[in-house]
């Protein structure tokens, strides 16, 4: 099994520039799966995110990178070596937890310092080090500091800086921001990124918020049931998700029934029961004229307006429902032939009179390739 | 929570002496942290310092005969100080409950470990087998070692029977060590559970961070694990200390003439000597010297925990 593994990843087919390769790995924890069958490559320097709702393995996977779980069966090779059998303090990788797992018999300094005694520097060097690390966290005065001293955001910066003053070829996050207000969360989400463009480790970050995730990542991993569904750039994980687990995970996402009408250069015509004939080039790769195949669209994609205008890309319906919300507004419309209310979201370019009459006809329409056809699934 | 506790004023005109007593009763955190405390406070005042005042009393009285006089003098302290007898059970029983309680700890430290880190079903089974020595009375636990320590003992016996020695090991009772093994044994439970209890809060998630920051499992715990678990070595230490300093019924079973303590003496004032007045002296003498110690190495604890801090 081992041997095939390995022959599998130096095969120059598969052979990617893969700094971290996690290869089919399962984890059981007794009769449960908390991972199931996932192989992930991540490139050197990436900003990498795992996706996911809570419960779905995020943790676990991260841990068997850190080397706090083994796999059930499969390999993780990090720098090309494979991690079987190496214990987490010969890894690699450091990894911030959850918890922060602040020392609180340390102050800031030598929890900072803590993972420097191995290599033995002289005393000023170390403090330099730590130093340089407390500039970079914007904490310069918090040296002397005790744990309880200190506000949550605080403590995720020192474990930060506690682990990347290892200089790590992986950094490891465990949803560092989840216990941050959202203010605080939004500011060090920016200051990561720039630290990580700055240091040029690379992330490997598990969150169960998708907002987060497509706003940091240079790729992300959407988890589900101890599953990866799609690993790809958040545009394309947003713009073309593969299914419809995927679709409904990350945003919000209209989804119509339809058969595949015909096959034009490179895009399809799909006929749908309550929205007409769309087109759209968002396809899978193998379609064929007349599967039943599921197409979706983003409730921003659809424009809604009062007067109508029969033809292509327009469809009519009533206003049900509207919820303000400062900036935008998301309408939902009922259209005959589609079981589910249809979500618009449109914004407040002029300012709101807060009387959108309920049961109004309305009109919807997109352009071409606003759609995007999902494997019936 | 308090909110409820709060009367509505038409409550306030029904019930007004019940109700005014509540509130002025739950106002204050004081008041109601005395409230709370007050059976003990009346337990402690009763029990410990009525018979502290007594003592205290009695060590600057003098034994008449059967009766005692009255009169203040010091001249009990006088003689524990001059009779070098005094001083030197002393001194031996601080150094002996010393040992015992340094061999305790060690002893113990691994089964709270284990208990602590090791365990994960059934917990509070392990707990309660701890403490089961402690169901048997301690004298019968003495008695039990005076068997396996005794010259027809079985650590005699067998070491007999294997044929590797010749005549019975005389040093393991009667000795100084018969009685620091026995007190090791008949205290380990109240060594265990408080180092048991320190070290079971502590977040495992920081002896992965350890790790994760490149400490081995020996590194790991020097720098992490036994700091924090510090509180409750500190606590085991001065809970063996304190009682076993002035204990005399293992040191008359098992001590034999070297391994006598000031607990003996002190029982033999209060008994065959009859001297009530210099027991209690001694007594006193005892306290004081246990509340030193006990303080220095509070302070020394103290100021090692802010060290490798
Ligand atoms: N040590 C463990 N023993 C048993 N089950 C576990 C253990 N760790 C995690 N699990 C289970 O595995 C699943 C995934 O957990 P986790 O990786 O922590 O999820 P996430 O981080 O995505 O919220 C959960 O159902 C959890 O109950
Ligand atoms: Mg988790």
């Amino acid at each position: 099994m081992r041997k095939q593994l390995i022959q599998k990843v130096n095969d120059p087919m598969t052979k990617t520039d893969a700094f971290i390769s996690i290869r089919n790995v399962n984890k059981f924890f007794g009769k449960f799966q908390a991972i199931n069958d996932v192989s992930i490559d991540i490139g050197h320097g990436e900003f990498f995110s795992l996706l996911g709702s809570s419960g779905c393995g995020k943790t676990t996977l991260l841990r068997m990178l850190a080397g706090f779980e083994n796999p059930t069966s499969g390999e993780i090779y990090i720098d090309g070596q494979p991690m079987s059998g190496v214990p987490p303090h010969h890894r690699p990788v450091n990894m911030v937890f959850q918890s922060y797992a602040i020392f609180p018999h340390l102050n800031v300094r030598d929890n900072i310092a803590y993972g420097l005694r191995k290599q033995k520097l002289s005393r000023s060097k170390r403090n330099a080090m730590v130093d340089e690390m407390l500039d970079l966290i914007k904490l310069p005065d918090y040296g002397d500091r005790k744990a309880n001293q200190l506000s949550g955001g605080q403590r995720q910066r020192i474990a930060l800086a506690r682990s990347l003053i290892l200089r790590p070829k992986v950094l490891l996050l465990d949803e560092p921001l989840g216990a941050l207000d959202k203010q605080l969360r939004e500011q060090m989400q920016l200051e990561l990124r720039a630290l990580q463009k700055t240091v040029g480790i690379t992330f490997v970050f598990v969150t169960h918020d998708q907002e987060e995730a497509l706003t940091l990542s240079d790729r992300i991993a959407v988890m589900s049931n101890g599953r990866d569904l799609q690993v790809d750039t958040p545009t394309r994980l947003y713009e073309s998700p593969m299914d419809r687990e995927v679709a409904s995970f990350i945003g919000t996402m209209n989804f119509f029934d339809g058969t595949v009408k015909a096959l034009t250069d490179g895009g399809a015509e799909i006929e749908t029961a309550g929205i007409g004939d769309v087109y759209t080039t968002n396809i899978p790769p193998s379609l064929t004229p007349g599967q039943s195949v599921s197409v979706a669209i983003r409730p921003e994609k659809l424009t809604l307006s009062s007067d109508g205008h029969g033809g292509s890309n327009t469809v009519k319906g009533r206003l049900d429902n509207a919820a303000y919300l400062g900036e935008r507004s998301h309408y939902y419309v009922s259209v005959d032939g589609v079981p589910q209310p249809v979500a618009v979201s449109a914004q407040n370019r002029q300012r709101a009179n807060g009387n959108a009459e309920s049961q109004r006809p309305v009109w919807l329409s997109w352009d071409d390739n606003a759609f995007v056809v999902l494997g019936n699934g | 929570m308090r909110g409820q506790d709060i009367p509505m004023p038409n409550q306030t005109a029904l019930l007004p002496n019940t109700v005014r007593f509540r509130t002025l009763l739950q106002r204050s955190e004081t008041t109601r942290g005395f409230a709370l405390l007050s059976p003990t406070l009346l337990i402690m005042t009763v029990g410990i310092l009525i018979p502290i005042g007594i003592l205290v009393a009695m060590s600057f009285w003098t034994q008449v005969g059967f009766d005692f006089d009255t009169t203040l003098t010091t001249k009990n302290y006088q003689l524990a100080m001059d009779r070098p007898i005094y001083g030197a059970l002393l001194r031996r029983s601080l150094w002996m409950s010393g040992m015992a309680t340094i061999a305790t700890v060690i002893l113990s430290y691994p089964m709270a470990y284990f208990v602590a880190f090791h365990i994960h079903r059934n917990k509070m089974m392990w707990i309660v087998l701890i403490t089961l020595p402690f169901w048997t009375s301690y004298l019968l636990r003495v008695f039990a070692w005076k068997v396996v320590l005794g010259y027809q003992g079985v650590i005699n016996s067998a070491l007999m029977a294997l044929g590797l020695i010749d005549a019975p090991l005389e040093f393991l009772l009667y000795s100084q060590s018969a009685v620091v093994i026995t007190l090791a044994h008949a205290w380990a439970a109240f060594a265990i559970l408080p180092m048991y209890v320190s070290l079971e809060k502590i977040d495992k998630s920081l002896l992965e961070a350890a790790t994760d920051l490149g400490d081995g499992p020996v590194a790991r715990f020097l720098r992490i694990t036994l700091p924090l678990s510090l509180p409750g070595v500190i606590s085991a230490c001065l809970l063996i200390f304190i009682p076993t300093t002035g204990d005399y019924i293992t040191p008359t079973l098992l001590g034999g003439p070297d391994g006598a303590m000031i607990g003996n003496l002190i029982q033999k004032q209060f008994g065959a000597v009859n001297n009530w007045p210099m027991g209690a002296t001694l007594s006193i003498i005892l306290i004081l010297s246990i509340g030193a110690i006990s303080l220095s190495f509070m302070a020394f604890a103290n100021f090692v925990r802010k060290r490798i801090s």
